[in-house]
């Protein structure tokens, strides 16, 4: 698969008056998992929206390859770069076959709605999801952790070198969203696509992404690997929130421990009643 | 390679031309439906020639010879001047309602969306009470003063709900609150109305084949003849639409163009159904439902849609024509009393199911 390029220059971004990002610049490393990570209405899916031409720039641009995005036909667009919204809903009655196959129907005609590259195609997003044995089940009939592996398997079949997930574990409990990120890990190692995702839980982000891109109120604060970026002072600047960092025991990337307004953050000036001693 | 779970499913079944490179799926439940409807229509049609109102009841073999042109005068007279052409408006205004119903439901993920809970129905019926109070563009007959008031009803509710784009909800929303005002000023008209004039109108605001000819078969004819087809080649952008706005975009579906031609689509045949033959309720909010029920599939079928409003409308009418020995009640009455439980069982299962509009 080859790398195109995503890159963004100047963007600003807007709802009516309100300016959501303001004059972003931003390149996302090639074949790379990068996470985009910041407090509540920073402006993460806002900035996905508009990386994926969902929404059109106030101001500057987004390039795929050296062509800005806007001036792009959109089924163009969709033949590399997919997105995966927050939490999409299908409708009743939707088996995960056709939902997988929508995925496909960038590269359909309407004389030319299941070639073998489509079949291909499905059959190797929901091998690769691990939902071929749900593939006739319809989507109302999964668990909220299936329901998710079949969205991706379409953005999966949708075959772009380059996936925008927003949120793709909301809603999962712990053990689904860890096998989801285990499945973005393996899209990307795999098959090589650059993916870039909006994520929640730093520590989950710290340990998943190759690129951490920090944004606070529009804006992006700090790029680079999560050990490069992720310390005490940053996370309290972008969370407004006192913590900790340590080294995470299982993967060596950095661990945001959070300190809260019942705890001093210092353990050993003695124990405490509600700290281990 | 061919992956075994794919082709051995029940409710697809692929199929693949290499030259011309033609390929797709087939849904095998779908085609059984067609054939099923398209049946059931023709069976109902000559029911409705044969046995139409009136004492002169035709056997079936006569219905058919008459048709083609054969037998006796009086044969020919009540099959090809009365009976048929208005059997013919209710098929193709059925179909219509049917057919605008699946496009609105589809387009807002809305089961209980359809063009007379929108307010394209009530236009027509506001412009129609206007032009016979009012005498306003009396001139132009109330087929197409229907017309007029249905999509101006519909461009209304198109630039009410537009703030950078529409989403179905917002399409929905509107369309009620213009609806309502479209049934209040019709209720206006009628209380300044003459006791004539009203009882015109009433006799309008209830669907109608009565009296109902050749004239308004024809530009319905033409109507869905074009429509249809528009519909058809629509369809594959509408199912990447059912997933959400983001989610069609992200697949390459111009939203905003698609959603506007298909919503025109489904405007036009309501008005043209809804100008020739009054507002027939209900059928644009079962017909849908009903097919989709048979069909098995996720979201209402066209085709389906469409033939199954023509076999209720059908249906409904000859209901109506037979229901009372000394006159014929109006069809619109028949879909509303088989409508109004329609309609409650439906909302019952939206509440359940908590996806209620």
């Amino acid at each position: 698969m080859t790398y195109p390029s995503l890159r963004a220059s100047g963007l600003t971004l807007a709802y009516d008056d309100r300016v959501v990002v303001d004059g972003l610049d931003l390149e996302i490393p090639q074949g790379r998992i990068s996470a985009v990570i910041g407090a509540n209405a920073c402006g993460k899916s806002t900035l996905l929206r508009a990386l994926a031409r969902l929404l059109a720039p106030r101001d500057g641009a987004v390039h795929l390859d050296g062509r800005a995005i806007h001036t792009m036909p959109t089924r163009q667009v969709a033949r590399h770069l997919g997105i995966l919204p927050q939490s999409p809903v299908a409708p009743e009655g939707l088996t995960v076959t056709d939902l997988v196959g929508q995925g496909r129907s960038p590269h359909q005609t309407w004389w030319r709605q299941w070639s073998s590259a489509d079949q291909d195609a499905v059959t190797h997003a929901l091998v690769a999801t691990g939902m071929l044995e749900h593939a006739d089940r319809p989507l109302d009939e999964l668990s909220g952790g299936q329901r998710q592996r079949a969205w991706i398997a379409m953005a999966v079949a949708q075959g772009t070198p380059v996936l925008l997930l927003d949120e793709p574990t909301t809603y999962l409990d712990l053990a689904h969203q860890i096998d989801v990120l285990d499945l973005v890990v393996d899209l990307n190692r795999h098959q090589g696509r650059t993916v870039v995702m909006v994520l929640h839980d730093l520590n989950q982000a710290c340990r998943y992404a190759d690129q951490l891109i920090v944004m606070r109120a529009g804006r992006v604060v700090a790029e680079g690997p999560p050990a490069d970026v992720i310390d005490a002072e940053l996370v309290e600047h972008v969370f407004g929130m006192r913590c900790q960092v340590a080294a995470d025991p299982v993967s060596g990337t950095p661990l945001i421990i959070p300190i809260g307004r019942h705890h001093d953050g210092d353990v050993s000036a003695g124990p405490r009643r509600n700290a281990r001693g | 390679m061919l992956g075994p779970h794919l082709t051995r499913s029940r409710d697809r079944l692929t199929f693949r031309v290499d030259r011309p490179a033609v390929s797709g799926v087939l849904r095998p439940r779908l085609v059984l439906t067609w054939l099923l409807l398209a049946l059931v229509t023709l069976a109902v049609l000559c029911l409705a020639v044969g046995a139409g109102a009136g004492d002169y009841a035709l056997a079936p073999a006569a219905v058919v010879r008459a048709l083609a042109g054969e037998g006796e005068r009086a044969d020919l007279f009540v099959v090809w001047e009365l009976r048929l052409p208005r059997a013919v408006v209710g098929l193709l205004a059925g179909a219509a309602l049917g057919l605008s119903g699946a496009i609105f439901q589809a387009v807002t993920r809305n089961p209980l969306a359809s063009p007379d809970m929108l307010g394209i129905t009530q236009g027509a019926g506001a412009a129609v009470a206007a032009g016979i109070v009012l005498g306003a563009g009396a001139g132009l007959g109330l087929q197409w003063l229907g017309l007029a008031g249905a999509v101006a009803v519909g461009v209304l509710i198109y630039l009410l709900a537009w703030k950078r784009g529409t989403t179905g909800y917002r399409i929905v929303l509107v369309g009620i609150g213009v609806s309502w005002m479209c049934v209040s000023l019709t209720s206006y008209l009628l209380s300044r109305a003459e006791l004539h004039q009203a009882q015109k109108v009433l006799g309008w605001l209830v669907g109608n084949l009565n009296d109902r000819g050749w004239a308004q078969a024809g530009p319905l004819a033409v109507t869905l003849a074009v429509l249809l087809p528009a519909v058809l080649l629509l369809v594959r952008l509408l199912r990447t639409l059912r997933l959400g706005d983001d989610v069609a975009g992200g697949l390459g579906t111009p939203v905003q163009r698609t959603r506007l031609a298909l919503l025109l689509c489904g405007a036009a045949a309501a008005a043209f159904a809804t100008a020739a033959a009054g507002p027939i309720l209900f059928v644009a909010l079962a017909a849908p439902q009903i097919a989709q029920r048979m069909a098995r599939t996720a979201g209402p079928p066209a085709t389906a849609s469409a033939l199954t409003g023509s076999v209720v409308v059908l249906v409904a009418d000859l209901v109506s024509q037979r229901l009372m020995a000394d006159s014929v009640l109006p069809v619109g009455v028949v879909t509303g009393v088989l409508g109004a439980p329609f309609l409650l069982w439906q909302l019952s299962r939206a509440n359940r199911r908590g996806t209620g509009g």
